[in-house]
């Protein structure tokens, strides 16, 4: 039975970490994530949960604290955003290189400078090498759901690597919405047991962890880690179909939006992707063969399955909430990688947005639905990469 | 020793055997080897107490040769060394002369 309650997208994922009950968390306070690990210790400080929570002096170390505490045996949880996870950047690669299946929500904020405290994908784009896996959620509820899953994916014996789930800051951390808790002890029965791998405290068999690698064998590491994530899609869609019987919601590599038989479509991340849809509806009355696509699984990317989702199209707009200075958007390079193997492709141009939080409104869709209907009419565009919503 | 493939490596570089140190001979990164000369030592045994690595050897409390093996060549055990009438008991050598 779940519980229909109004919650931000912070209450919601302190509330999945409540149920979870890690053994150790690490955290460090950093707006718009604050709130999140603050009503996480008032759990732990009323007792309603067993976990040891660990305040420590920066992100760095809260990283640190949650690969000694992952690699000793327990199951591990933290949140950050923005500049607290770029913080954390050197540990990320020793907690996915030591393979700890360490469980993070990221509160997406804009990285300094100069200084901005609001919604931008900067922080989990630059992290996206660091070989974590990235889930991204539109709104509370996805952030919820995906919360309860990435502990599953992460502890998965044929995967063990860490997860970062990702919510857009204040927009969704800040924001009260209607959605749907599921009960304690399902979410309990969900997550399971802790199964550690290798872990420390066995002291009937010793070992050793984060060892030098030097030229002949760090090459090998490297090659068996990218194996790892090619087993990660199956694991999330197998997680994604045991949540569906759990919750009645269903979760997938991505969200094809109206997509099957559309002309034109936008290919859109987190809670910008929910405004989109609105405006996809108001062309379809229109009568114009609009769609969307909302990555989920950013790392490891599903080139393929994005690759037909989107083969049909005449021609996509690709939105990014961040930079890539000198560069197309991240997202941008991820979706012209997927289509580039076809023999026939969409025609594809990328609009940078809502950068620091900066609002995306159903008139900067508007624009780009039109601007790509026009594409399809004339089969000229002329700039590929331009600013939206930004003061000349 | 034969290299292994990516497939046959530990998940995350985790070491399972205990004491694997022993493996892993280190004695190759020397540029100088320190050479022994028993007849200005005077046993004190600086030269074991001193040793970063367990590279000098000991038999029966008497000090014995170098474990070439390990020892990596860093010279504390020359430096401390007092020697014999001015005379050190461990000089070090370059390799390859």
């Amino acid at each position: 039975m779940s519980k229909v309650v109004a919650a931000t997208g912070n209450e919601a994922v302190a509330n999945a970490l409540r149920q979870v009950n890690p053994d150790v968390c690490a955290a460090y306070p950093i707006t718009p994530q604050t709130d999140m690990m603050q009503r996480f210790s008032s759990y732990v400080s009323d007792g309603q949960v067993k976990t040891e929570l660990i305040l420590v002096e920066s992100e760095h170390s809260a990283m640190s604290a949650c690969i000694g505490a992952s690699a000793a045996g327990g199951r591990v949880a933290t949140a950050t955003c923005g500049p607290g996870l770029a913080l954390m950047w050197e540990m990320l690669f020793v907690a996915s290189g030591t393979r700890l299946p360490i469980v993070m929500p990221v509160v997406n904020r804009a990285l300094s400078a100069p200084l901005n405290i609001h919604g931008d994908h900067s922080d989990a784009m630059g992290a996206r090498d660091s070989g974590w896996i990235h889930l991204w959620s539109e709104n509370a509820q996805e952030a919820y759901d995906n919360t309860i899953q990435a502990f599953r994916i992460a502890e998965h014996m044929d995967i063990r690597l860490p997860v970062m789930v990702c919510l857009d800051g204040f927009i969704i951390s800040h924001s009260i919405e209607r959605m749907e808790y599921l009960e304690d002890d399902e979410v309990k029965k969900f997550v399971g047991e802790y199964k550690p791998l290798n872990p420390l405290l066995d002291l009937e068999h010793p070992k050793s962890m984060g060892p030098l690698i030097l030229p002949d064998l760090y090459h090998e590491f490297k090659r068996a880690q990218h194996e790892v994530m090619t087993k990660v899609k199956d694991v999330v869609l197998n997680v994604a179909e045991e949540f569906e019987i759990l919750s009645g919601r269903r979760y997938g590599l991505f969200e094809a939006y109206r997509l099957d038989d559309a002309e034109i479509a936008l290919v859109i991340l987190n809670s910008a992707a929910g405004t989109s849809k609105d405006v996809v509806d108001e062309f379809r009355k229109g009568g114009i063969k609009a769609g969307l696509l909302k990555p989920r699984l950013f790392r490891p990317f599903p080139y393929e399955e994005v690759a037909q989702a989107l083969k049909h199209l005449k021609a996509i707009c690709v939105l990014d909430r961040a930079d890539s200075f000198g560069g197309y958007g991240p997202l941008f390079m991820e979706i012209s990688s997927a289509l580039y193997p076809l023999k026939e492709r969409p025609i594809m141009i990328n609009k940078i947005y809502g950068l620091g939080g900066r609002d995306f409104l159903p008139q900067h869709a508007e624009q780009v639905l039109s601007e790509l209907a026009e594409i399809t009419k004339t089969g000229k565009f002329k700039i590929i990469k331009e600013y939206i919503g930004v003061r000349e | 020793m034969k290299l292994k493939g990516w497939k046959e490596l530990t998940p995350g570089a985790v070491i399972l055997e205990a004491g694997n140190a022993v493996e892993f001979k280190t004695g190759s990164w020397r540029a100088f080897k320190p050479i022994w000369k028993q007849e200005n030592c005077i046993q004190c045994l600086f030269c074991w107490l001193y040793c970063p690595d367990m590279a000098v050897k000991v038999k029966d409390g008497k000090r014995a040769d170098f474990d070439y093996d390990y020892c990596k060549g860093c010279g504390i055990c020359a430096l401390e060394c007092p020697g014999k009438k001015g005379k050190k008991a461990i000089v070090m050598v370059e390799e390859g002369k």
